[in-house]
Parts: structure tokens; C-alpha cells; sequence
């Protein structure tokens, strides 16, 4: 096998080969989640993966979000590295004190014994009309618990890379997917021993006149903005954070020392979002001298997620909101 | 067995049938992509969710779920909001920002449906607490599914409204299934009323395809939590027709086990028991059919008519 070769795939096919692949090499790796047997899973991610594991390794359980993420923490803690599923990252909230109490803590607080090597899937976003309760993107609550890692893949080889790297962790990572881009194809690395390093930040496009900070499916907004903005030669360099916690800054920083100007942008709401923390540590750092123009947030509105398809993507920031605010920040509107 | 007077039973066959309507529409309008969103049908449980209510008394409370249509239907939901809510309208209940999972009328009682499961068991005991505050005599009729039943805030709930003595009546729809999970995968028990032992209450389970045992257990059943004597666990065996959500293969059953359920359809245990009782002739019940059939589709005209809500309504209704 040649070691760069690549495959086109989904997005929902890559995690799903990530995690085949780590079940198969290693014994401990178990999943458990809704219905992600024989159903496959709500988005049928895990279609197949009964048959080549059996029951025992994938299991499917009653509908007890406080268990499956109670079970894993405490399996996590004893030798097994479990993966569980929230059908919809909504229902973390049920899930909650096992995670943010528990498994986030543990080491810490037991004074570095039990390692907690734990992925929670976390199936998030709006776009599909599945109403306030099945499109949140929270986050910035899972960036707030110190213990925690969030990661979120943007590309198929992300998925595959990350979901890999985060299985392999010795930590609970928060693996947050989003459910507008299962269908989305790529180019994904055949190499198993293929990972995406866990606390890594990606400059996606290179450019010299702005800095645009987003991932999920904002990145592909903010790539086609930049797409139509070359074409007026303007530059702009995009960077796609995917470790949202611990973030790694330092791309960031420089880009920003580069090009003086900023955008940041998510889907989740505005208010309290990942955005802001990414702000405050530009505004923080050596890059602060070199900014021309005040930084701009693009997020989501800080309303629940409407079921009216106009509505909800009204809450949602759209290509040209980045082309606008690349153009206020070069003084061109 | 119980006698029901003719009003009852004309009004329950006509929601019977309305709700039956309701939901070939729905998926009539889903599959021509005029609903967006998968919808939770509940053909096949319009028993339940339609004869638990109807055992209801003007002010009593309902909390719904997310297969919840026959249960609004019953509760005496406009059928023309309800389908307008669902294309996302503005004359929806909810000004189209809810949809399906989320119907709710609270002012008349309807707490809401819900898109989390297991959602409303604690939502009903904090009604159920309104109810005893303010002594009002009013009961919440709480709906909710079998795999619902797993989740911690049924045990959590079940056992606070026993110890407070809550007026609810938690009716669990046993429909054999949680989305993929048989309930003999799911609960190590067969009768989910079973679960009642631990908290001390009364459980019972019924036929949920069978409107006299329906209306009867319940009628006792509501007018035992009206009485200040605690809640009560009504289990009502039924079964879905469709799918769990659009997307559902179906693989976890079998054809045969969906059609010997519909030989014990609610519906045609009702048309039968009006034949055989000569409650209604032919044609009275031929006309109460067409008038359901009609007032669902006047319901699917209204919908359609009607506006799509203004992009600025986005910002409204954040804060009371
Ligand atoms: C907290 C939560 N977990 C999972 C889901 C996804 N889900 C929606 S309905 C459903 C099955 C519910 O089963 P049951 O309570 O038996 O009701 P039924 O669908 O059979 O009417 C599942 C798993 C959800 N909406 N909320
Ligand atoms: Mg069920």
C-alpha cells in the first residue's frame, strides 16, 4: 500500500471507517449507543459494524442517555476504551453529570490515577429542520470543563483522522459531527496508521489580507466567500481551529500578525460561544499591535433553532456574510 | 362492559378517524417533500392517544409525545394549526417555529409534545404540583412510549408524584418498540405497569387497541388521581404501522407481525362494535368517516394557504 493513497468517501463512511479500524486493532475499543446495531444508527453511521463485531462490542442500548455516558466513564476507568453515541448532541444534556463530574475530573482529582479514555459522538447542528431540541451546537458548554477534549472534524479525512486520534486518547474527547455534512465526499487517507493530532490547529487556505477562524459547516461557507473574493484579489487565509479544547493558538496568532484583520465565526449561538474565547486570546497575544480593524464575530443568533426552514437558516451565518465582513474590514462596502 | 352514550361514541369515531387521516396525509405531504422534517406517525395507536383523552375533564392537562398527533387530535387540537405548524406555517400553534415535536396549545392545557424523550414525566409532575397548589381539581395526563420508560426521569418522576401525591396519570403507549429495541431487549420485564411495585402506585395495563377498556381504565384511573390519591401507571398495549421516523428500513420486524395488528385495528374494532350494537346506521357511520376525511383535508388547504411567518418573527418570543 502506497502510504499517501487516497479513497473518496463520505464523511459518515470516514468516521465509520475510523472507528472499524480502531475496533479491529484493538480489543478494548466497545461502542455502545441507540439503536447502532442492527438500525445502524439514526443516520445509519455504523451500518455494518453489528455484523463484523457482534453484540458483544457493539452494543446497543435502552434509551438512557445517563447510563451510556455513566458506563463509559466508569468502563473507561477500569480498561475499556469505550465510544458511545448521542443520537443528537442534544441529548448530552441527559448525560451531562456523568461527563462534566465524573469522567472529566477524575484524573485530576484523583491526583493523576485513572486515566478515562472515552469518545462521546456527538451528532450536532441545524440545517436539517429537525426543530430546537435536534439542532443545537453546544460546544462551548463542553469547552468550558477543564478535563475535556473537543474536537471537531470539517472534511471527510478530518473525520477519519480525528476519530482515530480520539479513540487512541487516554482522555474523554467530545468528538462533535456534524449532521449537515454526513453526505459531504472527500479524499480520505487509506493508511490506518493515519490520525489527526489531537490539539492541532489547520490553516485550510493560505492568504495575506484576512483571517477567517471556523469550522464545521461554516468552513465551507467561508471557503466558497473565499473562492469569489480571489477573484477580486483579495486574499483570504482560513484556518479551521478542529481541536475547539485546549485550542491551539498559535496559527492563529501569526495569521494575525499577517494580515492584521479577523473574522471568527460558528454556527452556535453567538453569545458565550467558542468565538469569543478565540477573540479575547488574539486580543490577549503579540497580535493585538498588528490589528487593523476591529475583529468581527459571525454566530449564530441567540435564539433556539426555529423549525421553519427560512427562519432557521436565517439563524445561521451564510457565504455572504463573509464576503460582507471581508469587505468592512477592508473598508470596501 | 361499559356503556357509552352516543355523543361519546360519535365524538370518539370522529377523531378516531380524524387522526387516521391526519396521518396518511402527513405522509402523503412528506413524501412530496411538502414537509421537510421527518415526522413520528402514530397510525395504528388512535385509540389510545384519542379515547385516554376523551376520559379527560374540561381543564385537565395533557403532555405529549413525540409520536403525539392521535394524542392532540383527542385532546381537542384544531387540526388546521396542527397542520400548519407542521409545513412551518405562521397560522401554526406554534407560528411554525415548532413543528411536529414540539405542538403545544398551553393555554387550553397542552403542555406540549416533546422531541425529548422522557421529557415530559417531570414536566407533568411539576404541572401535577400547579394543580395540587392551587387546588383547582385538575389532572395531568401524561402520554409517553415504552423505551421512554428507561430513561431516568421516569423512575425520578414516578416516584415524586408518589410521594407528593401528584394528580397524574402516566399513560404509556407500548408499542412494542423504541425506535429499533424490541422490549424484550429493553426492559428485563413484560409489563411495563410492573414498574408501578416500586413506587407504590397503582399499574394497570390494557388492550391500547380496545376504546372501551381505554375509556374505562381511564375514566378510574383519572378519577383515582383526581380523589388526591396519587398517580397512577396505565400501560395500553398498541402497536405502529409505519416506521419509526421516514428513514426507518423497518428491519428489526417482520411484514406478518405488522398485519396481525391490523387485524386488531382500533378502527375496525370500533366500526364493529357500532355494527354489532346498531349504535349508528350505515350511513350515519359512512358520514362521520367523510366528515373526518373532509375536515383533514380543509386542515391541508388551510395550511398551505397560509403565510410563512416573517424572517423577522426569528427574534421574537425569546423572553416572555
Ligand atoms: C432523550 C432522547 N433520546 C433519544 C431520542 C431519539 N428517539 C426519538 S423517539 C425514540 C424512540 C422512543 O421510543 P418510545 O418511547 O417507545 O416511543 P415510540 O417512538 O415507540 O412511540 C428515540 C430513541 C430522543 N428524541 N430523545
Ligand atoms: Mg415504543
Amino acid at each position: 500500500m502506497e502510504i499517501n493513497e487516497m479513497k473518496k468517501m463520505t464523511y459518515r463512511d470516514a468516521i465509520r471507517l475510523g472507528m472499524t479500524e480502531e475496533m479491529r486493532r484493538d480489543d478494548d475499543v466497545i461502542f455502545l449507543g441507540e439503536d447502532i446495531g442492527l438500525y445502524g444508527g439514526a443516520f445509519g453511521l455504523s451500518e455494518g459494524m453489528l455484523d463484523e463485531f457482534g453484540e458483544a462490542r457493539v452494543m446497543d442500548t435502552p434509551i438512557t442517555e445517563a447510563a451510556i455516558v455513566g458506563t463509559a466513564v466508569g468502563a473507561a476507568a477500569t480498561g475499556l476504551r469505550p465510544v458511545c453515541e448521542m443520537m443528537f448532541m442534544d441529548f448530552v444534556t441527559m448525560g451531562m453529570d456523568a461527563l462534566v463530574n465524573q469522567g472529566a475530573k477524575m484524573h485530576y482529582m484523583f491526583g493523576g490515577q485513572a486515566a478515562v479514555p472515552m469518545v462521546l459522538r456527538l451528532p450536532a447542528g441545524s440545517g436539517s429542520g429537525a426543530g430546537a431540541q435536534h439542532s443545537q451546537s453546544l460546544e462551548a458548554w463542553l469547552c468550558h470543563v477543564p478535563g475535556l477534549k473537543v474536537v471537531t472534524p470539517s472534511t471527510p479525512a478530518q473525520a477519519k483522522g480525528l476519530i482515530k486520534a480520539a479513540i487512541r486518547d487516554n482522555n474523554p474527547v467530545c468528538f462533535i459531527e456534524h449532521k449537515m455534512l454526513y453526505k459531504m465526499e472527500g479524499l480520505v487517507p487509506v493508511d490506518d496508521e493515519f490520525t489527526i493530532e489531537i490539539g492541532k490547529t489547520f490553516i485550510e487556505r493560505p492568504g495575506k489580507d484576512v483571517t477567517i477562524v471556523t469550522y464545521g459547516t461554516l468552513l465551507h461557507k467561508a471557503i466558497e466567500a473565499a473562492e469569489f473574493l480571489a477573484e477580486e484579489g483579495i486574499e483570504v487565509e482560513i484556518i479551521n481551529p478542529v481541536t475547539l479544547y485546549p485550542m491551539d493558538m498559535k496559527p492563529i496568532v501569526e495569521s494575525v500578525i499577517k494580515t492584521g484583520r479577523l473574522i471568527v465565526a460558528h454556527e452556535a449561538s453567538k453569545t458565550g460561544g467558542v468565538g469569543g474565547e478565540i477573540v479575547a486570546r488574539v486580543v490577549e497575544s503579540e497580535a493585538f499591535d498588528y490589528l487593523n480593524a476591529p475583529i468581527i464575530r459571525l454566530g449564530g443568533l441567540d435564539v433556539p433553532i426555529p423549525y421553519n426552514k427560512e427562519l432557521e437558516a436565517a439563524v445561521v451565518p451564510q457565504r455572504n456574510d463573509f464576503v460582507h465582513g471581508v469587505y468592512r474590514l477592508l473598508n470596501r462596502e | 362492559m361499559i356503556e357509552l352514550s352516543e355523543e361519546i361514541l360519535l365524538r370518539m369515531y370522529y377523531k378516531m378517524n380524524q387522526a387516521r387521516f391526519f396521518e396518511e396525509k402527513v405522509e402523503d405531504l412528506f413524501e412530496k417533500g411538502l414537509i421537510y422534517e421527518t415526522t413520528y406517525l402514530s397510525k395504528g395507536e388512535e385509540a389510545t392517544g384519542v379515547v385516554s383523552c376523551l376520559a379527560l375533564e374540561k381543564g385537565d392537562l395533557t403532555s405529549l409525545t413525540h409520536r403525539g398527533h392521535s394524542q392532540a387530535i383527542g385532546f381537542g387540537l384544531d387540526v388546521n394549526m396542527m397542520m400548519a405548524e407542521l409545513l412551518g406555517k405562521s397560522t401554526g400553534y406554534c407560528k411554525g417555529k415548532g413543528g411536529s415535536l414540539h405542538i403545544a396549545d398551553v393555554e387550553n392545557g397542552n403542555i406540549g409534545a416533546n422531541g425529548i424523550v422522557g421529557g415530559g414525566f417531570t414536566l407533568s409532575c411539576g404541572a401535577a404540583l400547579t394543580q395540587k397548589y392551587k387546588k383547582t381539581g385538575k389532572v395531568v395526563l401524561c402520554f409517553a412510549g415504552d423505551g421512554a420508560t428507561n430513561e431516568g426521569s421516569f423512575h425520578e418522576a414516578l416516584n415524586l408524584a408518589s410521594v407528593w401525591k401528584l394528580p397524574i396519570v402516566f399513560l404509556i403507549e407500548n408499542n412494542l418498540y423504541g425506535m429499533s429495541m424490541p422490549v424484550s431487549k429493553h426492559m428485563n420485564i413484560e409489563n411495563i405497569s410492573d414498574r408501578s411495585a416500586s413506587y407504590n402506585i397503582p399499574g394497570l395495563t390494557i388492550d391500547g387497541t380496545d376504546f372501551l377498556e381505554i375509556y374505562d381504565v381511564m375514566t378510574k384511573s383519572l378519577r383515582y388521581a383526581r380523589a388526591g390519591r396519587g398517580p397512577v401507571l396505565v400501560e395500553a398495549k398498541t402497536y405502529r404501522y409505519n416506521g419509526h421516523s421516514s428513514s426507518d428500513a423497518q428491519v428489526y420486524r417482520n411484514k406478518e407481525e405488522v398485519q396481525k395488528w391490523q387485524k386488531k385495528d382500533p378502527l375496525i374494532r370500533f366500526v364493529n362494535y357500532l355494527h354489532e350494537n346498531r349504535v349508528f346506521t350505515d350511513k350515519q357511520i359512512q358520514t362521520i368517516e367523510d366528515e373526518a376525511k373532509t375536515s383533514i383535508e380543509h386542515a391541508v388547504e388551510f395550511a398551505m394557504e397560509s403565510p410563512e411567518p416573517e424572517i423577522t418573527t426569528v427574534l421574537e418570543d425569546i423572553y416572555a
